[in-house]
C-alpha cells in the first residue's frame, strides 16, 4: 500500500520540455491513469516515478519519502514495458524469478512465489518455455506476474496492451481491472487510449504538452471537460464543438437527437441540422452535416442509437435538440470551461 | 544519306542493347553469379590455390631451390613434431594467443561498456581507439620497437621519471618473459579496437527496455551484466574471440618486426617458424607442415564456436 506525489516536477531534454510542472497525488490503491496524446510526457513522467528517469525539478515523493535520489531498485515499483521486456535468454520461471534473486529472497522461497505469480495469470504451464515461444498475450501475462511477484508498492504500466490484438486487448482490460482490484497496489497506468483509460481508471489524468488538462474520474472527464482539449480528446466521436463570437459550444454526438425523439419535460435547445452523410453501425447511426442559423455551416455529428428509428436522409435539413444541461461553454480564447450561459 | 536513316539503326540499336542489359541484370539467374563471382574468384584465386599447394607441400619434399615434389607421406610432420623447436613454438603459440584473447576480451568489454555511456568528448575517444586497427600494422610495430628499445626505450625513461626504476631499465625485448609480456601487449593493442567495435555493436543491438527493466527489478551492476547484458552480447562475441584467436594463431607481423622469434625462440610461435623454416630456411615442405599443423584445430574451434554461437543466438 503506497501513495505516490509529484510536486512541481519538471523534465527537460536541451531545450525540450518534456514535462512541465506536474502536481499530482494518488491515493491509497488507486488506479491512476495518464492519459494523452503520443509525446504529452506521460511516458516520462512514469519513467521519473519508476526513477529511471531524474527529473530536472521538483520532488518526487513515494508514501509520503522523497525518493528524487533513490535508484530504481530503492523505490518498491515495479513496471511493465510496452515491449514486456521480457529477458530473452531466460525461461519463464527465471524471468518470474528475477527481481526475487536481485531482491536476495531466499533460495527456497523462490519456487514458490514463482508458481504463485505464474497461477494467478494462469502461466503455470508455460514456466519453462523462452519468451520466443510465447504468444504476445502470453509474453504480457509473464511481464505481469514478473512485476508481481516481490509485491511491489506501486505498479507502473506503460501501455501495457498496445501490442495486442483488439479482441484480445478488451480480454486483458477486463484481467487487468480484476486483478488490480483483487490485489489492491497502487497503480499508475499510462496510455493514449482513452477507452482503456475510461474503462480500467479510478482516476483520469488528462495530459497535453507536459502538463495536466484536468484530474478527475473517468465520468467528471467525460461529462465536465475541464477545456476543449479533454473535450476532444476523450470520446469517440469526440465532443461536437462549434463557435460563437464570445463562446465555444460543446456537447456530445449522443446526445444530439432529432426533435421530438426525446421524452421528459427537460429544456432543450433546437438546432438545424444538414445532414450530409448517414454511417451505420449497426448499434448506432452516426449523422455528419453542418449546423444552420448563428452556428451555420460549422461540423457536427450526431450519434443516434439504434432504438432511434426515424428516418434520416442525406442532403436534407432537420431540427436537432440538445438537452440544455447537456450543452457546455468554454472561453474562446484560453478555452477553458465557463459557466453555462443562454444561446 | 538523310540523316534520320543513320540514326534510325543506332538508336535502335541502342534501344536492344539496353533491353538486353535491362533483362540480363533483372533476372535473378545471372544477377547473383554475376555479383557474387569477382569475390568466388578471389578466394579461389588468392585462398584457395594457396591452400591446397600448401597441402600438397607438406607432403612433399619441395624446397624454395625448386628440385623435385616428390610425395613423402607424413614424413614431415612426424619429422618436424619432436623437434624441441617446433614444441617450443607449439607452446609459445598456445601462450600467446590464450592470455592475449582473454586481456582482450576483458578490455574490449570494459571499453565498450564506458563507451556505450554519454559523455563529452566520446566520439573523438571512439575514434582514438579504433586507430590501432586502421594503422599499417608495420607501422605501428616499428613505433612499438621503438618503444621498446633498449636505450632509447620511452618506456624505462617514463618509468624512471616516476620513480618506478633505477638506472639502465628492462631489456623489453631482450628478456625472455618480458618479450612474450610485449608482444603480446602490442597485439592487444592492435586487436582491441576491433573486438570493442564487434561488442559495441552487440551492446547497442540490447533493447533499452530490457535494462530499464534490470533495473527496476533490482539489479545491481553486476547482476545486470553478468545475467542480462554479458548473455545477451554472448553470440556476437563468441564470434569476435572465434576471429581473434584465429588470426592470433595464424598471424607472424607483430613477432617478425619485435622479436624475429627471440630471444632463444622464447616468442617464436608456429607462424613465424613456418615462415623461418619455409620461406628464409626454404624448406618449404616442412615450413608448409608447420603451418598446416593447427589447421584441424582451428576448424574445429571454429565449428564449435559458431553452433554455441548459433544455439545461444535469443532475439
Amino acid at each position: 500500500m503506497a501513495t505516490v506525489e509529484t510536486r512541481g516536477i519538471k523534465k527537460y531534454y536541451g531545450d525540450v520540455v518534456a514535462v512541465n510542472g506536474i502536481d499530482l497525488l494518488t491515493k491509497d490503491g488507486e488506479f491512476l491513469v495518464l492519459l494523452g496524446p503520443s509525446g504529452c510526457g506521460k511516458s516520462t513522467l512514469l519513467r521519473m516515478i519508476a526513477g529511471l528517469e531524474i527529473p530536472s525539478a521538483g520532488d518526487l515523493l513515494i508514501n509520503g519519502e522523497v525518493v528524487n535520489d533513490l535508484p530504481p531498485r530503492a523505490r518498491k515499483i515495479a513496471m511493465v514495458f510496452q515491449s514486456y521486456a521480457l529477458y530473452p535468454h531466460m525461461s519463464v520461471f527465471k524471468n518470474i524469478a528475477f527481481p526475487l534473486k536481485a531482491q536476495r529472497v531466499e533460495k527456497p522461497a523462490i519456487p514458490k512465489k514463482v508458481e504463485w505469480a505464474a497461477a494467478l495469470f494462469g502461466i503455470g504451464h508455460l514456466l519453462h518455455r523462452k519468451p520466443r515461444e510465447l504468444s504476445g498475450g502470453e509474453r504480457q501475462r509473464v511481464a505481469l506476474a514478473r512485476a508481481l511477484v516481490r509485491e511491489p508498492a506501486v505498479f507502473l504500466l506503460d501501455e501495457p496492451l498496445s501490442n495486442l490484438d483488439a479482441q484480445l486487448r478488451a480480454s486483458a482490460r477486463d484481467e487487468l481491472e480484476q486483478f488490480q482490484r483483487r490485489i489492491g497496489t497502487t497503480t499508475i497506468y499510462v496510455t493514449h487510449d482513452q477507452v482503456e483509460a475510461m474503462g480500467l481508471g479510478d482516476r483520469i489524468v488528462v495530459m497535453k504538452a507536459g502538463t495536466v488538462r484536468q484530474i478527475g474520474t473517468p465520468k467528471e472527464i467525460y461529462h465536465e471537460p475541464a477545456d476543449t482539449f479533454v473535450a476532444r480528446f476523450v470520446g469517440s466521436p469526440p465532443m461536437n464543438l462549434v463557435k460563437r463570437e464570445d463562446y465555444i459550444l460543446g456537447f456530445r454526438p449522443e446526445h444530439f437527437f432529432p426533435k421530438g425523439t426525446q421524452d421528459g419535460a427537460a429544456k432543450v435547445a433546437t438546432f438545424s441540422f444538414r445532414v450530409t452523410r448517414v454511417e451505420y453501425l449497426g448499434a448506432d447511426r452516426l449523422l455528419y452535416g453542418t449546423l444552420g442559423g448563428a452556428f451555420a455551416d460549422q461540423k457536427v455529428i450526431a450519434r443516434l442509437p439504434s432504438t432511434v428509428t426515424v428516418s434520416i436522409e442525406p442532403e436534407t435539413i432537420y431540427d436537432f435538440t440538445v438537452e440544455e444541461r447537456e450543452l457546455k461553454f468554454f472561453e474562446p480564447s484560453t478555452e477553458v470551461r465557463i459557466a453555462s450561459r443562454p444561446l | 544519306m538523310d540523316s534520320s536513316t543513320q540514326i534510325a539503326p543506332a538508336a535502335a540499336n541502342r534501344a536492344h542493347n539496353q533491353r538486353h542489359a535491362v533483362s540480363l541484370l533483372d533476372s535473378e539467374r545471372w544477377l547473383g553469379p554475376l555479383l557474387i563471382g569477382p569475390a568466388i574468384l578471389y578466394i579461389v584465386l588468392l585462398v584457395g590455390v594457396p591452400f591446397f599447394m600448401a597441402l600438397y607441400y607438406s607432403v612433399s619434399d619441395t624446397t624454395t631451390g625448386g628440385g623435385t615434389q616428390g610425395f613423402v607421406g607424413l614424413r614431415n610432420f612426424t619429422g618436424v613434431v619432436g623437434t624441441p623447436k617446433f614444441q617450443t613454438a607449439l607452446k609459445n603459440t598456445f601462450t600467446f594467443a590464450l592470455i592475449s584473447q582473454a586481456v582482450i576480451l576483458l578490455l574490449s568489454n570494459t571499453l565498450a561498456l564506458a563507451l556505450q555511456k554519454d559523455f563529452r568528448g566520446k566520439r573523438l575517444i571512439r575514434f582514438l581507439i579504433l586507430l590501432p586497427w586502421v594503422a599499417p600494422i608495420s607501422i605501428g610495430t616499428i613505433a612499438w620497437l621503438w618503444i621498446f628499445d633498449s636505450t632509447y626505450s620511452v618506456l624505462n625513461w617514463t618509468l624512471r621519471m616516476a620513480g618506478l626504476i633505477q638506472g639502465q631499465g628492462y631489456m623489453w625485448l631482450g628478456v625472455p618473459h618480458l618479450a612474450m609480456g610485449s608482444i603480446i601487449a602490442v597485439h592487444v593493442w592492435r586487436q582491441l579496437p576491433l573486438a570493442t567495435v564487434i561488442l559495441l555493436g552487440g551492446l547497442g543491438s540490447i533493447p533499452k527496455d530490457i535494462h530499464d527493466a534490470a533495473a527496476v527489478d533490482g539489479a545491481g551492476f553486476w547482476r545486470h551484466y553478468f545475467q542480462v547484458t554479458l548473455p545477451l552480447i554472448l553470440p556476437i562475441s563468441l564470434v569476435a574471440i572465434l576471429f581473434g584467436l584465429i588470426f592470433t594463431f595464424t598471424d607472424m607481423v607483430i613477432i617478425y618486426n619485435l622479436t624475429r622469434g627471440g630471444p632463444y625462440d622464447t616468442t617464436q610461435v608456429l607462424a613465424s617458424l613456418a615462415f623461418y623454416t619455409g620461406i628464409a630456411g626454404g624448406d618449404l615442405a616442412e615450413g608448409a607442415a608447420i603451418a598446416l599443423f593447427l589447421f584441424p584445430l582451428l576448424l574445429a574451434v571454429a565449428f564449435g564456436f559458431l553452433r554455441v554461437a548459433r544455439r545461444t543466438e535469443v532475439i
